[in-house]
């Protein structure tokens, strides 16, 4: 996967590429507006990480520009300014993710894999499966190994997230996102309690875990090896 | 001098000397209109007296010639206040008469003389006199002139002028004075005023206006003016108390992190021992962060920018979505978490913000659902087995009421508005995680959505274990 990261502070660019890079991500850095715009145009990213605040030219005109041409490479917005109506204005412009600053590079990076997978989207099938689990999106059926599993529906939006990033490490900031819609911090443990609750149901009665615990990032969902 | 310049660009003497031009111009106007109309009667009427004259000498010549006309006039000349007659030769010369001169070519004309004319009387011959008359022709051609002196009516008209014009400046000497000292007053007031504000301009925010008791306008601006810097001392007293307690619970994790940093370095130099530092401090640092975050949000929420996400919100589904995501939770440490919410109920408020609001007031819940604030050695959440939440959304005429109740210590009653301080904590060591702002950030939103928070005791019999209610009153949407 290829990303460009637009970024002005060099301490955190560099951190950022070297971190990137570890993950077996290859990494463009423009250290501003113009070079990023210009990096954007001329070459094709899987995703673009660019921060709201940026010298000669900000990343949110950046974004509309390139939507107004016709591009579509996800964007992460990467910005100080945290709250509601300032995500609201950064999605607007064309973004397609926002995260606040201090993040944690694990919260970035699952977002910024998840953006990348996204370009074949899958929101538009009926279903998915990963090993014998499956899921229904019309009938809102759920079954492994062909037995019907009954879920909450908050459960059940949250294995349809989960399935639909199946293979991907998805963080709780994640979750509470896009299954609860809020952009805030609880502070608790209420996602992993909901997540213990979907994991008793989707695997007691059944051979082999499917919902992992990635230690100090977040969940992922795959068929363990 | 200076002080009366300024008197006079008052509001209150412009307005008065704008009034003061009317009067005068309209008095003014009153006068000569008066005066031309009673010169105009009393001419008409001397015209009348000099018709009735004529009448009489003609009557008396009818009865006996001129020798009777003579004596009619004799007799008639004498009484006070009389007319003024002339008997003239042809030629215009004075022949009898009580005048003593007159102005020249009167005798030339005959019947009625439109234009007052000049004359003078005997034993007074400095003065002009004038007139108006009649001049007939007697049979033996002789001239005979009967006038009547105007200047008794001039007098008349000068008197009604002369009325007015005293009465105007008396009313005018009196709107003076009258300005002066109401300018004066008013100047005074304004100067205290001035004075209170200076200081309170130089930093004495506890500074008052001075309010007269008369309850006149300048007391309403005053007791108006008090209101606001009441609110502004206020303010400013809390953000005082806000950079003090910032200043704490911000040098507070930043030491703790330095000296496990330290501690760190100076320790064992094993990378088991570096991973254990860096992790305590990457926690550390989460912990600032959200003070952060909770400060920057309560004060963009209080500076009122989020109110413009203010939209159609079912607050019912709100509760419930917020009841829903904590249940599992509350559930986990043994709490019950129990609903109480009627349906469609709804507001004009932002979901984001009254989520959260909820969210923290569920958490703070859980977490002191058995915890005695004054006990600081009990760390863990170990819940006894009757612990119940309750969340609960009703509509009370026009307010919608919705309560967030734990059955756990409560706190104390006269601490009720304390905790909504910032950075309050009845756990004083503060060892029970957050970060001390979660209810000035519920106040804040409260206000921003044009409800308010309120603190209760639930059940107040239960003398271990009162518990605490919290209620968000939120108006009808309109």
């Amino acid at each position: 996967m290829k990303i460009l990261i637009i970024e002005d502070d060099l301490e955190t660019a560099a951190y950022l590429t070297k971190a990137f890079r570890e993950a077996g991500l290859n990494v463009d850095h423009a250290s501003d507006g113009d070079s990023g715009y210009f990096l954007a145009n001329e070459n094709t990213y899987d995703v673009m990480v660019v921060d709201r605040m940026l010298p000669k030219r900000d990343g949110l005109s950046i974004i509309s520009s390139l939507r107004d041409k016709g591009n579509e490479t996800p964007v992460l917005i990467l910005s100080a300014l945290g709250q509601v109506d300032d995500r609201v204005t950064g999605l607007r412009a064309g973004g397609d993710d926002y995260l606040t600053k201090p993040y944690a590079f694990s919260e970035l990076l699952a977002r910024v894999e998840i953006l990348g997978r996204r370009k074949g989207t899958r929101d538009t099938e009926t279903g998915y499966r990963v090993g014998d689990l499956e899921l229904d999106r019309l009938s809102h059926e759920v079954r492994r190994g062909g037995q019907i599993i009954n879920l909450q529906p908050r459960e059940y939006s949250l294995l349809e997230y989960l399935m639909n990033n199946a293979g991907q490490v998805v963080t709780r900031t994640m979750l509470l996102e896009n299954v609860w819609d809020y952009h805030f911090d609880p502070q608790t443990n209420v996602i992993d309690v909901h997540i213990s609750r979907l994991r008793a149901k989707i695997e007691k009665d059944f051979d082999g875990p499917l919902l992992h615990t990635i230690r100090g990032a977040g969940y992922i969902l795959k068929v363990s090896e | 001098m200076q002080r009366l310049s300024v008197m006079l660009k008052t509001t209150a003497v412009r307005l008065s000397l704008l009034y003061l031009l009317m009067f005068v111009v309209s008095a003014t106007v009153l006068v000569f209109y008066v005066s031309s109309k009673s010169e105009g009667l009393l001419r008409a009427q001397t015209e009348r007296s000099i018709e009735r004259e004529l009448r009489g000498i003609n009557n008396s010549y009818r009865n006996g010639g001129v020798n009777n006309v003579m004596r009619y006039i004799e007799r008639r000349s004498r009484q006070p206040g009389s007319h003024l007659f002339i008997i003239a030769s042809p030629t215009g010369e004075i022949i009898a008469g009580n005048v003593a001169e007159i102005a020249a070519g009167i005798f030339d004309k005959e019947g009625k003389i439109n234009e007052p004319f000049d004359y003078k009387r005997f034993g007074d011959f400095d003065s002009e006199y004038t007139a108006l008359a009649h001049v007939m022709q007697l049979p033996n051609g002789f001239k005979l002139l009967v006038g009547r002196d105007l200047d008794e009516p001039g007098r008349f008209s000068d008197l009604i002028t002369n009325a007015l014009i005293t009465a105007l400046a008396i009313m005018g000497v009196g709107a003076l004075a009258i300005w002066f000292f109401v300018g004066r007053a008013a100047l005074q007031r304004i100067d205290q005023m001035s004075v209170a504000s200076e200081k309170i301009m130089a930093g004495d925010l506890s500074q008052r206006l001075p309010v007269m008791g008369a309850g006149d306008e300048f007391d309403r601006m005053s007791t108006s003016l008090n209101t606001m810097l009441e609110r502004i001392e206020r303010l400013n007293e809390g953000l005082r108390q806000v950079s003090d307690n910032i200043a704490h619970d911000l040098k507070t994790p930043l030491t703790r992190l330095r000296n496990r940093a330290e501690a760190a370095l100076a320790g064992n130099k094993t990378s088991a021992n570096y991973r254990d530092a860096l992790e305590d401090m990457i926690s550390e640092s989460d912990h600032l962060i959200r003070i952060f975050s909770a400060l920057l949000m309560i004060s963009r929420v209080e500076a009122g920018s989020a109110a413009a996400q203010l939209s159609d919100l079912d607050l019912s589904a709100v509760a419930l979505d917020a009841a829903e995501l904590y249940e599992p939770a509350a559930d986990e440490v043994g709490i019950k978490l129990l609903t109480d919410i009627d349906k469609d109920i709804k507001v004009n408020g932002s979901r984001e913000l009254i989520g959260q609001t909820l969210s923290n007031l569920i958490d703070n819940a859980i977490k002191y659902a058995d915890i005695d604030p004054d006990d600081d050695t009990k760390d863990d959440i170990s819940v006894r087995g009757d612990a119940v939440i309750s969340i609960k959304l009703k509509k009370h005429g026009k307010e919608m009421y919705l309560m967030v109740c734990d059955n756990g210590p409560g706190i104390p009653e006269d601490k009720h508005n304390d905790v909504i301080k910032r950075f309050v904590r009845l756990d004083k060591s503060r060892n029970k995680p957050g970060t001390g702002l979660g209810l000035s950030l519920v106040d804040a939103v409260m206000r921003m959505h044009g409800g308010s928070l309120k603190l209760s005791t639930t059940n107040a019999r239960n003398k271990d274990n009162p518990g605490l209610t919290v209620t968000l009153i939120f108006p009808m949407k309109l």
